[in-house]
């Protein structure tokens, strides 16, 4: 029965195709734009470390202004760790995996009299880093943790800085001049892009991933300059490199592995501590506000999120309304123009569950229609976004199979949603009052 | 009722349009929906986009169409940054085409830069007001094309060389009027020159000079009109160059100074170089994005709606085809018969406009609590209404001028 009412549906579609295509079209558009909004809010609020996102927590401790909370929120805590707080915390080594980072610079010389120098982007972190967020590496492997404390020049490198200094070979163990110095190179990692870039969200939460790591030790070593956020509630005191680090100044993000509630309780209880403690030696002057939040609350709280994105995804919401309020209009059209056949079914025997099963599949292969159109336009859509935002949404930007298939859902169920009282309408029809004008 | 067509003053026929409507109430309501939500949607789509191109024409103070920066960054052992740039200076104010040329900590507009705050007292306890600061030398004022309109530039004396991880201030500044209202309310922007404020909470630098106008590096900062110059040259290994051409020249003198920095000094790289109007479309690219999308948004929208319209207002006409017959067979006109269903959609959109008045304030109300949007001004509905009203008719008059056509003869024949 279900093939032969695909039938009819086919033949009806047919038989009004300008009032058919005006349907699906509408459907088509509204799916199009609201797939198009979903997509990049989907994307941006996608958990980048799934099977992990519950056990990593980012550390805030409330080292801020005592006269001055960090922001309007009087319960708004620093977004990053002092240089200090952060390298405290790691070498205390409470946690099951930890580390410090932060973002930096320099210039690279490959080897060759005519390769030219080029400057990349660093990540300075603990070795735990790697572990930690499941980097995965080509070659090699992260540096040995003795390499942290005694500040080895050894550098972990991108696939893609190793395919342009060393023609994508293994070069662990070989030397690269980073910042004017030799750095034995002691893994490559394979592509890595967590999207969003959960890690370190205050400086581009959609950036690319970095294309050097190195020990974090080595930012105080070689004086690396600091890339990236960093806020100060009080002048560093005393001049030069060194105080600046060691200053109230923010610059610093730092992530633990907790692997349950227990160590979770446990490790906040050294937070608490160590602040109380620095309290004690004139530091931490507000009231103790310590918290750890996980991958995704972190995100959320720092409304990784594009409002725009939001805004936007609210508004293809009411585009689509309008569409299916202009299907059921057409629809109920349409079938009060049937209002002949379907009379003469209903006197023919047809039961009204008959006839309701009928139109509600035609709404639906219109909807289904206006769904696979409406991917069409998605991905249209999609484009338009990539052009007009750039780089930055590369990766926010592509259907994947789940997008689709939420798609076609939405397609389908709308445009059903949109036939039910059309249909309803059309198998009331008195069917003598019908026949008698024929 | 027989007198219709006799009287030659125009009947409106008002009561039975209404009385048709009446019978196909899910048909009306269903247009005056779409109608009220399109035009929720196109209205307050418009005032975000008003909106945001007055925050891109805002005036940035500096010469958009004739500068450019550039970043050069020293990675050779021996490399002096103080020489080099003292020599860089030296020969790109020399190059013919360029007005000026400075080293700057941050550009405005460009998305990243400096920020302090202000005091007018000193001490940890007063409150201070955000600025954004410029570190230029006595250059900065040509090289920045903004005008001093109190007190007087920095002497080349004034500047002093910054070096790394530096915690001292230079012991004079120059304040945009913006940040010189905002530090003293109550006075005179002239009569700021020669005040004390505080930096650090508590390091003294006198106001020796008030600019016009100079924005800060972040477009979507509160503060945007505030900002400082203090008078430096940076000792560091990365350091930007601000230029600014002559009108016109900028693209050709951008591809000189590449080559020309690149080959005088083999320890450096050169990187970065952009102008400001590039910069600045980065800045907005957000802006124009959307300013795009929604465009488009409402462009389509309104198709949509026009063609829902059409589509049901031809059904319509098909489904009555019999009775209008019979009615141009009785003497209506065709212009009688247009005149209907203009009226029956004029009833119909005046129900969805008002309707759509509501809900365009509604949403305006989600808008400005949830996203921080202004409220929409009062003018921007009527105008709306006004739009939605021509679409309206504009749809239906196809459809109409249709039915017109409906041959009398009709309504003779059975089917």
């Amino acid at each position: 029965m279900f093939s032969y009412y695909i039938k009819l549906a086919l033949i009806s579609v047919k038989r009004n195709p300008v009032l058919s295509l005006l349907m699906i079209t509408a459907i088509a558009l509204g799916i199009g734009a609201s797939m198009t909004t979903i997509t990049v809010n989907y994307l941006m609020s996608a958990d980048p470390i799934p099977h992990k996102s519950q056990q990593l927590f980012h550390i805030q401790v409330d080292s801020w202004d005592p006269n001055n909370p960090f922001n309007d929120d009087a319960q708004a805590l620093p977004n990053q760790l002092t240089w200090t707080d952060a390298t405290n915390f790691t070498l205390a080594k409470k946690a099951f995996r930890q580390s410090a980072m932060g973002m930096s610079g320099a210039i690279i010389e490959p080897a060759g009299d005519d390769a030219k120098p080029f400057e990349a982007s660093i990540r300075l972190a603990y070795t735990d880093f790697f572990g930690m967020f499941d980097v995965p590496f080509m070659f090699g492997n992260p540096w040995d943790s003795n390499s942290d404390t005694k500040r080895d020049q050894v550098v972990v490198l991108s696939k893609r800085i190793n395919e342009s200094v060393f023609g994508g070979e293994n070069s662990v163990g070989k030397t690269i001049v980073i910042a004017g110095r030799n750095f034995q190179v002691v893994g490559v990692i394979d592509d890595w892009q967590p999207m969003p870039k959960f890690y370190d969200v205050n400086n581009g939460a959609f950036d690319e991933s970095e294309e050097l790591f190195m020990p974090f030790s080595l930012k105080e070593e070689l004086e690396l300059p600091n890339w990236g956020n960093n806020n100060c509630w009080k002048s560093p005191e005393g001049e030069g490199y060194k105080a600046f680090l060691q200053s109230e100044c923010i610059n610093t993000q730092m992530w633990v592995e907790l692997p349950n509630e227990t160590a979770k309780a446990e490790y906040l209880g050294f937070l608490n501590n160590y602040v109380m403690e620095q309290k004690a030696l004139g530091r931490f002057p507000r009231p103790l506000n310590n918290r750890l939040s996980n991958v995704m609350q972190w995100m959320e709280s720092q409304e990784v999120v594009e409002e725009d994105a939001k805004m936007m995804m609210w508004l293809s919401f009411m585009f689509l309304l309008v569409c299916l309020l202009n299907t059921i209009g057409l629809l109920l059209a349409k079938f009060t123009g049937k209002s002949a056949e379907i009379s003469l079914r209903l006197a023919v025997g047809a039961s009204k569950a008959d006839l309701f099963k009928q139109h509600l599949v035609e709404a639906a292969m219109i909807g289904l229609l206006g769904g696979i159109a409406g991917l069409g336009f998605a991905m249209i859509g999609l484009l338009g976004i990539k052009s007009l935002y750039g780089d930055f949404v590369d990766n926010l930007a592509t259907l994947d199979i789940r997008m689709i298939l939420v798609a076609l859902c939405i397609a389908l169920l709308s445009s059903i949603a949109a036939g039910l009282y059309p249909t309803w309408r059309a198998c009331n029809i008195a069917p003598a009052s019908q026949l008698k004008s024929q | 009722m027989s007198n219709t067509q006799i009287n030659p003053a125009i009947n409106w026929e008002i009561g039975p349009i209404f009385r048709a409507m009446l019978r196909n109430k899910v048909g009306a309501i269903l247009i005056a929906l779409q109608i009220a939500v399109t035009m929720t949607i196109i209205v307050n789509s418009v005032y975000i986009i008003v909106e945001r191109s007055k925050e891109m024409q805002r005036d940035s103070g500096i010469d958009n169409e004739n500068s450019f920066f550039l970043t050069s960054i020293g990675f050779a052992e021996n490399f002096n940054v103080p020489v080099t740039v003292a020599e860089d200076m030296r020969t790109l104010r020399a190059l013919p085409g360029i007005v000026d040329a400075i080293q700057i900590n941050a550009v405005p507009n460009s998305g990243s830069g400096w920020s302090m705050g202000l005091k007018t007292q000193s001490g940890v306890e007063h409150d201070a007001v955000g600025t954004a600061v410029y570190m230029v030398d006595e250059h900065g004022i040509n090289a920045l094309d903004v005008e001093i309109i109190a007190g007087e530039n920095f002497a080349a004396t004034d500047v002093g060389v910054r070096v790394v991880g530096q915690v001292k201030w230079p012991d004079k500044t120059i304040l945009t009027k913006a940040m010189a209202e905002n530090l003293f309310p109550d006075m005179p922007f002239a009569s700021v020159v020669g005040k004390t404020v505080y930096i650090n909470d508590t390091d003294p630098m006198i106001v020796v000079g008030i600019i016009d106008k100079l924005q800060a590096p972040w477009v979507g900062w509160n503060n945007l009109e505030n900002a400082m110059l203090s008078p430096e040259i940076m000792d560091f290994k990365g350091s930007r160059y601000f230029i600014r051409t002559q009108p016109g020249q900028r693209d050709s003198v951008m591809k000189q100074v590449e080559q020309l920095l690149s080959s005088n000094n083999k320890g450096r790289l050169i990187k970065g170089m952009r102008s400001i109007e590039e910069a600045r479309e980065r800045s907005y690219r957000g802006h124009t994005a959307m300013i795009k999308i929604l465009t488009t948004v409402m462009i389509i929208l309104t198709i949509v709606t026009a063609l829902g319209i059409v589509g049901l207002a031809s059904f319509s006409v098909n489904q009555r085809k019999k009775q209008i017959g019979t009615r141009r067979a009785l003497g209506a006109s065709q212009s009688a018969i247009i005149r209907y269903f203009m009226l029956e959609n004029f009833l119909i959109s005046s129900i969805g406009v008002v309707l759509g008045a509501v809900f365009t304030i509604g949403l305006n109300i989600i808008l400005v609590n949830t996203f921080g949007l202004d409220r929409i001004d009062w003018f921007y509905i009527p105008i709306g209404m006004l739009v939605l009203w021509l679409v309206g008719q504009g749809a239906v008059f196809g459809p109409a001028r249709k039915a017109a056509n409906i041959p009398p003869a009709l309504a003779t024949r059975t089917v």
